[in-house]
């Protein structure tokens, strides 16, 4: 701007060249300095009013427990499965007529597989006793003329054959097999369970779609009406050459809080379940002689917990941002 | 400074505020708008802050076409300008220093730089002692001068002011005036909207008038006396 002769000047006007010196280097620092000022105070605005503030917290803080809940227990169930499912193995009951020598043959034979970790050959007489001890069925036994039972071979596949295909596969080879009856697998319902579990975990993603909607439009509608709430105040700050972005920047950061505080909820809500649930599933783990212990939230977990929280916070806050901000204009 | 070029502005439903206005002020001249109210004295300030555009004709300041300005350019025409308002348009849940300090903080100023801007102009204002007060525990002369402080902080080299005297009485308008001939005694250009005739025709600046949004006449405050 071209400014005529100056006339001498009053001394407000005089740290003026010295000021524009030192601006370059100031201003980048001064950037930080706002962005840091306008966090901790969109804080402070928000704990002017406690009781409002927590209530949205809590709100989505539910929404976010919910899935992730739901989420962190089917891992679990799917732990204490895969558990089991290490353990699954194959029982091949012999054909009646086969003798011992060709049944121990054959043992040997599949010893020696691809996939297969161990064999055991449980003779006829051998399950004939097990039974006898174990069903209580003794006496109906003795009135049998012959053994009813077949001699089985018991097959425990190498961890990595317990995979569902491999597992197919390495059924349908020992079913051609002569000498075999059949072959059945003893842990098919905890394949069924893992199913039932992916449609479990299917469910939670889902269900957390939906709720992070629910937060978007939770978040979005506090920003709105918070930022009808200072309308008056973006109408001046307009007028004295705030940037569209100057504006925008504490309703965004506004929604980093409610967004984070929601997740810090969310993450103590799940902790705390887990620690209710953690006495009775230890408790009950222990009459069925297992180790197993409710797995709480791990690091990973957590930190997409927080993450998704704040995303989602920000997110609404956008929303809500972009559709009112601009309508506000001075008039 | 500011140069209008026979600007009309019509406002949908067809009312039209200005017609065909065309004047110019030059850098670092003090100048008076007046003319009854509904006369086009807001509709034109407007047209130079970028709150309104014209429907026709071309608005320049500081050399800049506003007609071509882009909206996402507006801020910073804006911070070129001070703005007094006749509703002062303070923050209440702001101190006084706050409140001051909000253009520089918007244009990204230090913070070392704000404090000490905001006090020279406080200072300025002779409002150095109430920084930590908040504007609803101010008079109304003062809550304007915190206004002027506020609009003068960032150094504009315009000052826009509507109505400023309009809730005060003689002694304090009086005051008020005197602090804006102060800016543009330091060659900051100053145009004026008010329909204070008293105030006005005591000091000698530059008048334009205006009537049914016409320029009908565009000459000194002393002349003013002498035609009334």
């Amino acid at each position: 701007m071209k400014r005529p002769a100056r006339k001498p000047r009053p001394r407000a006007a005089e740290p003026e060249a010295r000021a524009k010196a030192q601006k370059p280097r100031g201003r980048t620092n001064a950037y930080f300095t706002h962005h840091l000022w306008v966090l901790v105070s969109s804080l402070g605005q928000l704990w002017r009013t406690p009781f409002s503030t927590l209530m949205t917290a809590m709100v989505i803080g539910i929404a976010l427990a919910l899935p992730a809940g739901l989420y962190v227990l089917l891992n679990n169930v799917q732990q204490l499965s895969s558990g089991w499912e290490d353990s699954a193995q194959v029982s091949l009951f012999i054909e009646r007529d086969v003798a011992e020598k060709r049944i121990l043959a054959l043992a040997d034979r599949l010893r020696n597989w691809e996939g297969v970790a161990e064999v055991r050959y449980i003779s006829r007489e051998q399950a004939l006793a097990e039974f006898r001890e174990l069903s209580g069925f003794g006496d109906a036994l003795d009135s049998l003329a012959e053994n009813p039972l077949p001699a089985v071979l018991v097959l425990r596949p190498t961890p990595a054959q317990a995979e569902p295909a491999a597992m197919g596969r390495l059924l349908e080879r020992l079913r051609q097999l002569d000498a075999v009856d059949q072959a059945q697998l003893d842990m098919e319902w905890v394949r069924r369970l893992n199913g039932i579990i992916e449609v479990g975990k299917r469910g939670a993603l889902l269900l957390g779609v939906l709720l992070a909607m629910a937060i978007l439009l939770v978040v979005g509608n506090t920003i709105r009406l918070t930022i009808f709430a200072r309308r008056e105040e973006i109408v001046i700050t307009k007028l004295i050459g705030a940037t569209n972005a100057f504006i925008r920047r504490p309703f965004l950061y506004t929604g980093f809080w409610y967004g984070l505080m929601g997740a810090l909820i969310a993450w103590l809500l799940v902790v705390g379940f887990l620690i209710l649930l953690s006495g009775p599933v230890t408790q009950l783990s222990f009459l069925y002689d297992s180790q197993f212990r409710l797995a709480g939230l791990d690091l990973v977990t957590s930190l997409s917990l927080l993450l998704s929280g704040i995303t989602l916070g920000l997110a609404g806050s956008w929303l809500a941002v972009g559709r009112h901000l601009q309508a506000i204009e001075p008039e | 400074m500011i140069q209008f070029d026979n600007v009309s502005k019509r406002y949908p439903g067809g009312h039209e505020a200005l017609s065909g206005v065309s004047f110019h002020i030059q850098p670092g001249e003090m100048a008076f708008l007046t003319g009854h109210s509904g006369a086009g004295k807001s509709s034109l300030l407007k047209l130079i802050a970028l709150i309104e555009r014209s429907s026709r004709g071309q608005v320049f300041v500081d050399g800049q076409n506003l007609s071509r300005l882009k909206n996402r350019h507006i801020p910073h025409l804006r911070r070129k300008i001070g703005i007094v308002f006749q509703s002062h348009n303070l923050l209440f849940d702001r101190t006084v220093f706050d409140n001051v300090a909000l253009p520089l903080i918007i244009a990204g100023y230090h913070q070392s730089e704000v404090g000490r801007r905001v006090r020279a102009a406080l200072d300025k204002v002779g409002l150095l002692n109430r920084d930590k007060a908040y504007p609803i525990t101010l008079s109304g002369g003062e809550q304007q001068r915190v206004g002027i402080a506020r609009a003068v902080v960032n150094r504009p080299p315009l000052l826009l002011a509507d109505e400023p005297t309009g809730n005060l009485d003689p002694a304090l308008s009086r005051e008020i005036m005197g602090l804006f001939e102060e800016f543009n005694r330091v060659g900051v250009s100053v145009l004026i909207a008010t329909h204070d005739h008293d105030l006005i025709s005591r000091l000698d600046h530059r008048l334009l008038t205006l009537s049914g949004g016409r320029l009908v006449r565009d000459g000194r405050t002393t002349e003013l006396a002498a035609s009334a």
